[in-house]
């Protein structure tokens, strides 16, 4: 019998307690127990850049800036996990992975937090995101004049489509042969995934209704690539990836920033950026093993998502900047947009057994690209859906108010459950805002409140979307079909990009027009949502802000107001 | 009552323990979550006793085989401060919500029937379930929390979401549960991996009696 080399694995640490990456090391996120070596800054002398939070757009931009000679620290509330061994097929557990510090919730329509629109690790939300890379129709960049609802992006569709393609090719994104709707793309690095029996489904419900369906384009691998395997198929995608084929921040621009100099602190929770007398940022405020921190750096890019970047400008306000960083316009923590998420389900004579594989692995987008028979702006999608046991009881117990013996019986029907969900647009809106409640967190800092109530617009598009699918699905013989109402999913807006500094936040390379060394990185750069998964525009924007923060430097228009060192190299 | 297990006959998830489906780290959270026992730590008895009672109604258990310990199981999640990290303004965090709709149940059951919640007959705690789901009960005690909030996002959500956490409950549905690193093969409708639970077709149980009981 061979002995296990347990000896050999240092089982040494809880990264969920104590920083993973110090004394020059980050952990291995290929190899248990493994270590690579990493660079490390004295917080004493100011880096080129600073980036609060390392997920799709923190970690991407940290990845970008530090291959481009840029030194950079970048800062993660959350915990550096190295998935093959710190990752359970189990909800449960995984729950871990969830921003689950305190917040309120209010709002005629409150939303829902922790799953599935947080992330609280290094990759951050990308950990544990449903991989679905999806690019925005061009027309959704200039909506206000093209399409008659929203703002228009400051960017051009053009230039955003190059992007796309260079994140498509980062992340190895697995797609069809040929792309149903929009203008040419290039072809998907790797193919597409298998269809489950959940796929299937809408595959035939498309079809009976005579619109086009695809393979989802997905961001976890179907062929090996370096140290990591090809999906399995497990099904836990969203409760995080144990084998290493989903392409999050975590395995993928992560190590590629620390590979080319950056350092990255875990379990390091900023809470303040600090604002010099000459009105220039001059570093960040951070909570790390116990004590409070702080980072000098030339420039600081927020990347927390939609309610922790509007959180941590609020709280920085200072006597020059009293409403917090960045708010001249008073649009800070304003036009929070979450997409809807409803859902029509059934069942199917047939073991459907939506459990195994990546949970939404086919696609229809034809009301993003379809204006016809519309009364709503805006699109959606919908895919298939692949609940795990305790997400379906609770989606039973709470959407369609099921318990006791009723919840027990409808739950023996799990293997023959199908299902169809929108990403759907929502609008912005001012009235759905990120604001400070007065009660305070465990480092003490003033936790958010987050308003949220949908429009008449949003409602239309929920109910054009819940009457289409129901027909998908009687389509395909599903009975007891039914409808949940209640669910939304990710969070954009709140420092929406703009051309203008009375109606923005940032201009359109992502800086701030208050405090030009004060950047802001991630979904609350969103004008607009789309229909669509947001993942792939962010890190599409992330990239481009990197090429336009490269060329600012060799212009010296960073260099102007000294704030940026010489570019090494 | 309901029967149990009848759809997956002896399909057991945790027969998978030692195979390719269940790695290091799955079995140590699942030996975790099956070394609970049945007690309070962060409720007190009296507490306890009201969530054994609330979770029967909300997912009763056959009586041919040992019950999930539901009680045990939240208790175990409040007392860990494992939290959903968002609640309605006024009301309290997850822990001290839980502690302060018990209060008030068992004030709205010894105001009515004069006796607490756990000591009432099943019908009757029943009824004041649904009056708590449809937001009808408004004794003083409840504060700013809803009965209806409490019911739905707090006391039914993490019962559910306990009941489910277990392998007994995995095994009840037919789930594959655990599933790394072998994953799964056979993807499509009406296709079935051995380590898959076989189910009973046309009331004949045989066949998948036997496949359930080859799973590996």
């Amino acid at each position: 019998m061979m002995l296990q080399r347990v000896g050999a694995i240092a089982v040494s640490d809880d990264p969920l307690h104590v920083p993973r990456a110090c004394d020059g090391r980050a952990p291995d996120v290929f190899r248990p127990g493994g270590w690579v070596q990493m660079r490390q800054y004295r917080e004493n002398e100011p880096v080129d850049f600073a980036i609060v939070g390392t997920g799709a757009g923190g970690g991407t931009l940290a990845c970008k800036l530090a291959e481009y000679g840029f030194s950079i620290v970048a800062f993660d509330a959350g915990p550096y996990f190295r998935p093959l061994e710190d990752f359970a097929s189990d909800e449960s557990e995984q729950t871990k992975l969830y921003w689950t510090d305190d917040r309120i919730v209010d709002g005629a329509n409150p939303l829902q937090l922790g799953s599935n629109n947080s992330g609280k690790a290094v990759g951050g939300s990308t950990v544990h995101f449903a991989m679905v890379s999806l690019r925005f129709r061009p027309e959704w960049f200039k909506s206000r004049t093209m399409l008659g609802y929203g703002a228009d992006w400051p960017l051009d569709w053009r230039e955003m489509w190059d992007y796309y393609t260079e994140v498509e090719q980062a992340l190895k994104i697995s797609g069809p042969v040929t792309y149903p709707w929009g203008p040419p793309r290039p072809r998907y690095p790797y193919r597409a995934h298998p269809l489950n029996g959940a796929a299937r489904a809408l595959a035939k419900g498309c079809e009976a209704l005579g619109i086009k369906w695809t393979e989802t384009p997905l961001a976890t691998l179907s062929a090996p690539r370096g140290l990591a395997h090809p999906c399995v198929y497990r099904g836990f995608c969203v409760t995080g990836c144990s084998t290493n084929a989903k392409q999050s921040a975590l395995v993928t621009w992560i190590p590629r920033a620390i590979a080319a100099g950056a350092e990255i602190r875990d379990l390091a929770m900023v809470g303040r950026i600090e604002v010099e007398p000459s009105g220039l940022v001059s570093g960040v405020h951070y909570h790390r093993d116990g004590a409070w921190r702080f980072q000098r750096a030339r420039n600081v890019v927020v990347a927390g998502y939609a309610i922790e970047t509007p959180r941590l400008l609020l709280n920085s306000a200072t006597p020059r900047f009293p409403d917090g960083l960045a708010n001249s316009s008073g649009l800070v923590g304003k036009n929070l947009m979450a997409q809807s998420n409803q859902a029509v389900w059934g069942r199917l004579e047939h073991e459907v057994r939506s459990y195994k594989g990546p949970p939404s692995l086919a696609i229809t987008e034809h009301w993003n690209y379809e204006d016809k028979g519309k009364d709503f702006f805006g699109g959606y999608s919908y895919m298939s859906q692949g609940p795990l046991p305790q997400l379906w009881a609770n989606t039973l117990f709470s959407a369609r108010g099921l318990w006791g013996d009723r919840l027990v019986e409808a739950m023996k029907d799990y293997n023959h459950v199908v299902g169809l969900k929108i990403v759907g647009e929502m609008l912005p809106q001012e009235s759905n805002r990120v604001t400070l409640a007065d009660e305070v967190d465990q480092y003490g800092l003033r936790i958010p409140r987050v308003t949220y109530s949908w429009c008449d617009n949003d409602k239309r598009l929920i109910d054009h979307s819940l009457k289409f699918m129901r027909r998908a699905l009687e389509a395909v013989d599903a009975t007891d079909t039914w409808i949940q109402d209640d669910d939304t999913c990710h969070l954009n807006g709140t420092a929406r990009m703009g051309s203008d500094a009375h109606t923005s936040v940032v201009d359109v390379d992502c800086r701030s027009w208050d405090i030009p060394n004060l950047w802001i990185c991630d979904g609350s750069v969103f004008p607009t949502v789309g229909g669509a998964n947001p993942s792939l525009t962010i890190q599409a924007i992330a990239c481009r802000t990197a090429d336009r923060i490269r060329a600012l430097a060799r212009q010296g228009s960073m260099r102007r107001a000294n704030i940026l060192s010489m570019q090494r190299g | 009552m309901h029967e149990s297990r009848d759809r997956y006959p002896e399909y057991d998830v945790l027969a998978k323990w030692s195979g390719p489906s269940w790695n290091d780290k799955t079995r140590e959270v699942i030996a975790r979550r099956l070394s609970i026992a049945p007690e309070p730590r962060y409720f007190t008895r009296e507490e306890y006793e009201t969530v054994v009672a609330i979770a029967n109604r909300i997912v009763p258990q056959p009586r041919d085989r040992p019950p999930v310990p539901i009680a045990a199981l939240v208790d175990r999640k409040l007392d860990d401060l494992i939290m959903d990290g968002f609640r309605r303004p006024g009301v309290p965090r997850d822990a001290d919500a839980w502690r302060l709709g018990l209060k008030a149940l068992n004030a709205e059951a010894s105001a009515a029937y004069g006796q607490r919640f756990a000591a009432l007959p099943e019908g009757l705690q029943d009824k004041m379930l649904r009056a708590a789901e449809h937001g009808e009960l408004k004794a003083a005690e409840w504060g700013e929390l809803r009965c209806k909030d409490f019911f739905k996002h707090r006391m039914g959500r993490d019962i559910v979401l306990a009941y489910y956490a277990h392998p007994t409950a995995w095994s009840e549905i037919g789930w594959g549960g655990p599933a790394s690193p072998r994953g799964y093969v056979r993807l499509d409708l009406d296709e079935r991996d051995p380590w898959e639970a076989a189910e009973t077709k046309d009331g004949h149980d045989a066949a998948a009696r036997r496949s359930n009981r080859r799973v590996r």
